[in-house]
């Protein structure tokens, strides 16, 4: 890159709130794969004389979503028709917000850069459309499925403040971070639920005017929005240094082959002729209401892993793991308020808990992590106490004691194990004292054979004793 | 004898159906003799639906045998083409819905059939409800029972000919602008459009969002009053439907007029193109009115020359919009064999769309698009602003208002379909109703030339029970009440 | 066109016509100062109408289909999407 160009970089961002029915009608939301039009009703299919009415959870998670976000909340908001006719859109019209977004004026902290917010809305998603045929053979044609019609979607858009594909992918992340923080949405990129579009341009380093930008769509994961920007940025580099222009359009990434295409630039043709949705009266934005909504809001993430290392000393790398998911971080404050260590604890989590997904409480976590840490049981041990705990929710003393996994510590127990070995493998033990050490590797094993539940470090102390 | 039951009102007829002496099934006989009697003529009707009404006439004598007592248990009505019946096809008027079978029923007509009601068909209206004569229908046009050589007005021209004419008891239609009380006044029935909001807009195909509702067409208001009631009231289906309990339309209903108030507005009486007969006829009205212990007030609303021209920017608009979803994807009319979408949108739509349509269509559109909505469609709906403030300053003053709802009697088919504009005056004294969202009645007061006219009783938002107050009062003592046309 | 409505060529005077009517009269309009007038988009006082978010059941893919003028493999079959410019 040269150092010539600024890089400049603004984020549209659709999130699918977590919800169970659309966002105008009852249907189901449906996976990924299920049969096609089998998630549709007479309202999301587009069947003449029905009506649309809003589904309050999606409501609700966009309100949160825009409090996080720290945006003001107008009074009042609406729904608009944005009008177009393509075959993945029943109405012929896509229920969105124009001129009163449910909120505007936020922003995201992203590695100390703060990208604000310019406006949070709501809108439903379209059907998908699958293209059958050969491009060149007559017969051509595409096929409908409308499952996805009418599934909400909330629109994030930033200013263009964002300046490199790093900061791009890194502010994703923490809106993922963010979103399932506050339970807004699951946020799976693979499974669309987060779909980032950038606005890519480039200017001259110190210009303050905007260069042409395009529009890219298909990223379905954090890396390829980060290939893709490079590229675009490259692209556009090229384009500007050999004398050209950058065309307004919309451009598709394309995994397969790594590089952007161009879609389509009629779109700046197209007049959507918004207008007010009349039927769907105005939204009241009472302030009772959102001050609810702010109150239940849980603790941002960015204030959350600061403290993660003011008070509890972690590092850099367990902050990334635990302070992505709220469900980690309060599993780590709470099996550290049961007086585990939180080193101890946060290895724990990020090497065996995060891995698995599978959460043990915060009180069990702890109890574990302090068997371990005493010496009650080993690690590999408390790695199958975990998962049985993980599993049937007993604590971890309960499934130590029906295991006989107490570690034998006792001396005079560990001195007559010890001696029956070294009886029972002289070879061994004469290779020890004469000065091979690595021989302590067979007598452990034969130990640990006959009593899996002595103390490995005990055990090594009173063989090598016995053996000087 | 069976004639004589297609003359009752439901009143009567709910009587003679608990008394035991007739049938819910001869109930239907009747009326379906006097179909194939008179509407090859009248030609109200698009469709009969016997798979419908031969298992309700079942269902309903069986619930009057056991003593169950509904409200319009054994009553025969009909639907305009624009509310959805599960599995019964239903078009709007329009080549492009043809074939097309609902899997769900309006709110509105279900409320009925629970009420115990016959579908006896579906009637002819003009296309999307687009219209004043219900010419506009794609399949054929409705002649009014007075006067075969003219037409039933509109849009629900074939609601309204069909209780004229002993054809059905009831019938239900929509009013955008007028489209209930213009056919009503000129086929000398009652009909009423309720406050924006009252019914539920559920299986409506959908003219213009903000201004349509459903409505009653009967032979008598107290009949009109109870379909309404049992219409009324909230529908999870519809976020514009009110919460105010349906009942209340009937409140106090029957009180009489004594020492009510009762607005002309001048820009009314005085109407442009107002036919002599029309006033006379309305003169005489009000003057029973008064003699039932009302006052008469003058009233003005200073903006109805600017109604017409906001309605037809508002609703178009809505309408090109509304009308989008028509493409020939998943329901109706398709050239699914064109070369490509565009071409398969294209020939569609000029296929299925009849000229009103299309004229609409292109109306507004062109008053939403970009460089165009400032000076079109914001500036209709502040003007809507203008005209709601007319009635909220005349209804200071008075109870409720009173006026023609036609200009005009009947006029022949054919005279105004070349000239749009004039076949839209037809609705300059109703569209305010509209646009301001408030009820409105047309009751029968007489007629000019042997031909009906209308009064319209206009009242606040949620006043049904002011405007039916009214027009109860007027029918009583004028005992002018509506006639069942023999046609022929 | 945004409308898609297909109109035929030797039609368009005769549209034309009829619409430069009624936008005559439409213009009456601008007549009328309304700066200071907030506009109506909706007449009756409703607002914040909302669903529990609670699903309820589908159409099945037939009773989807059952109006489609061409389906294919429980999808609706629409011809190319590639617009001829």
């Amino acid at each position: 890159m040269s150092s010539t160009w600024e890089i400049v970089i603004g984020m549209e961002v659709h999130v699918q709130p977590r919800t169970r029915s659309k966002m105008f009608c009852g249907c189901a939301i449906g996976e990924l794969g299920d049969p096609p039009n089998t998630h549709v009703c007479e309202v999301c299919l587009g069947l003449p004389g029905v009506l649309p009415v809003p589904n309050k959870a999606a409501v609700e998670a966009c309100l949160k979503t825009a409090l996080a976000l720290g945006c003001e909340i107008p009074r009042h908001t609406k729904f608009d028709r944005k009008n177009y006719m393509y075959p993945d859109l029943p109405k012929g019209y896509q229920i969105s917000q124009y001129d009163l977004p449910m909120s505007v004026n936020g922003h995201l902290e992203v590695g100390g850069h703060k990208v604000r917010i310019r406006r949070v809305h709501l809108e439903e998603d379209t059907g998908k459309l699958v293209h059958a045929g050969d491009k060149l053979h007559k017969a051509w044609e595409s096929y409908v499925d409308l499952n996805r019609a009418g599934v909400p979607l909330m629109e994030i858009v930033t200013e263009p403040d964002i300046r490199s594909a790093d900061q791009a992918r890194d502010y994703a992340m923490e809106l993922r971070t963010l979103l399932r923080t506050i339970g807004a949405s699951e946020a799976d990129m693979e499974k669309g639920q987060l779909r980032a579009e950038p606005n890519v341009s480039i200017r001259r380093q110190g210009s303050e005017e905007l260069g042409v930008k395009t529009e890219l769509k298909n990223i379905n994961s954090f890396r390829a929005l980060h290939r893709a920007i490079l590229f675009e940025v490259d692209r556009h580099r090229q384009v500007l240094e050999s004398g050209g222009t950058v065309v307004q359009e919309t451009r598709g990434w394309s995994e397969a082959e790594q590089r952007t295409f161009s879609q389509r630039s009629k779109e700046l043709a197209e007049d959507y002729r918004y207008f007010p949705e009349p039927d769907i009266p105005p939204l009241e934005l009472d302030p009772p209401w959102i001050e609810r909504l702010r109150e239940a809001l849980p603790e941002m993430p960015a204030p959350r892993r600061e403290r993660l290392v003011r008070a509890h000393g972690l590092p850099a790398s367990d902050v990334a793991v635990i302070g992505a998911d709220r469900e980690l971080a309060d599993l780590f404050e709470g099996a550290v308020a049961t007086g585990a260590a939180a080193k101890q604890v946060a290895n724990w989590i990020v090497g065996e808990v995060a891995p698995t997904g599978k959460l043990p409480s915060a009180a069990n976590l702890g109890e574990l992590v302090k068997l371990v840490t005493d010496g009650s049981i080993t690690r590999d041990q408390g790695r199958e106490v975990l998962a049985e705990s993980v599993e049937t929710g007993r604590t971890p003393a309960e499934i130590v004691a029906e295991h006989g996994f107490q570690q034998v510590s006792d001396e005079s127990e560990l001195r007559v194990l010890a001696q029956a070995v070294i009886d029972a493998n002289p070879k061994a033990a004469a290779d020890f004292r004469g000065g091979k050490k690595q021989a302590m590797q067979a007598l452990m094993a034969e130990l640990r054979k006959r009593a899996p539940q002595a103390n490995p470090r005990a055990a090594n102390e009173v063989l090598i004793r016995l053996l000087s | 004898m069976t004639d004589d039951l297609t003359r009752l009102t439901v009143k009567e007829a709910h009587r003679l159906l608990r008394l035991g002496s007739v049938s819910a099934a001869d109930m239907v006989t009747a009326h379906v003799e006097r179909i194939e009697r008179l509407d090859p003529h009248v030609k109200a009707y698009l469709r009969f639906t016997p798979e419908l009404w031969e298992k309700q006439a079942a269902e309903a004598d069986r619930l009057i045998h056991e003593g169950e007592s509904r409200p319009l248990l054994g009553i025969p009505i009909a639907i305009k083409d624009v509310l959805c019946v599960r599995g019964v096809e239903t078009t709007a008027g329009s080549q492009i819905l043809k074939g097309f079978r609902p899997p769900y029923t309006a709110t509105a007509v279900q409320r009925l059939f629970d009420a115990g009601a016959l579908m006896l068909g579906v009637t002819n209206c003009d296309e999307f409800a687009m219209g004043s004569s219900t010419e506009n229908s794609s399949y054929f046009p409705t002649r009014n029972p007075w006067d075969l050589e003219r037409v039933p007005g509109g849009s629900s021209g074939g609601s309204a000919a069909a209780v004229a004419a002993g054809e059905a008891m009831i019938a239900l239609g929509t009013d955008t602008g007028g489209s209930i009380r213009q056919p009503a006044a000129l086929c000398g029935v009652v009909g009423m459009k309720p406050t924006y909001g009252r019914v539920s807009r559920y299986g409506l195909i959908a003219f213009a969002s903000s201004l349509d509702q459903v409505g009653p067409f009967a032979r008598s208001v107290d009949d009109a009053a109870v379909v309404l009631s049992l219409m009324s009231g909230f529908d999870p289906l519809d976020a514009t439907s009110s919460e105010r309990p349906g009942m209340e339309v009937l409140n106090n209903y029957g009180a009489g007029v004594k020492g009510m108030r009762l607005g002309v507005p001048r820009e009314y009486y005085d109407v442009k193109g107002i036919e002599p007969g029309v006033k006379a006829a309305i003169d005489a009205a009000l003057a029973v009115l008064r003699m039932q212990g009302a006052e008469t007030v003058d009233v003005s609303l200073p903006h109805t020359d600017y109604g017409l021209a906001a309605y037809y920017i508002i609703a178009p608009a809505e309408c090109s919009s509304n009308l989008a979803r028509f493409d020939g994807v998943r329901y109706g009319l398709s050239e699914v064999d064109a070369p490509n979408i565009t071409e398969q949108y294209l020939e569609t739509r000029r296929k299925g769309f009849g000229g009103e349509v299309l004229r609409r269509v292109m109306l507004g559109t062109y008053a939403l698009s970009s460089g165009y909505y400032d000076a079109y469609y914001l500036k209709a709906q502040k003007v809507r602003t203008l005209i709601k403030r007319d009635f909220d300053e005349a209804f200071k003053k008075c109870d409720a208002i009173v006026s023609a709802t036609s200009p005009t009697v009947a006029f022949p088919l054919g005279a105004k379909t070349q000239d749009p504009l004039s076949m839209y005056l037809c609705d300059v004294l109703t569209l305010g109703g509209n646009l301001a969202g408030l009820p409105g009645i047309s009751v029968p007061c007489g007629t000019s030339d042997g031909l009906p006219v209308g009064l319209q009783v206009l009242a606040p938002q949620w006043g049904e029970n002011v405007a039916l107050r009214v027009a109860r009062a007027y029918e009583e003592a004028s005992q002018v009440t509506a006639q069942v046309a023999d046609v022929v | 066109m945004l409308a898609r409505l297909g109109i035929e060529p030797g039609d368009e005077a005769y549209y034309a016509e009829q619409l430069s009517g009624i936008l005559e009269h439409i213009d009456r309009l601008q007549q009328l100062d309304t700066e200071h007038i907030p506009p109506t988009a909706q007449v009756v006082e409703v607002a914040s109408r909302l669903r529990e978010d609670e699903p309820r059941p589908s159409l099945t893919q037939e009773e989807a289909l059952a109006n489609a003028p061409a389906a294919v493999n429980g999808f609706f079959r629409v011809p190319s999407i590639q617009e001829e410019t």
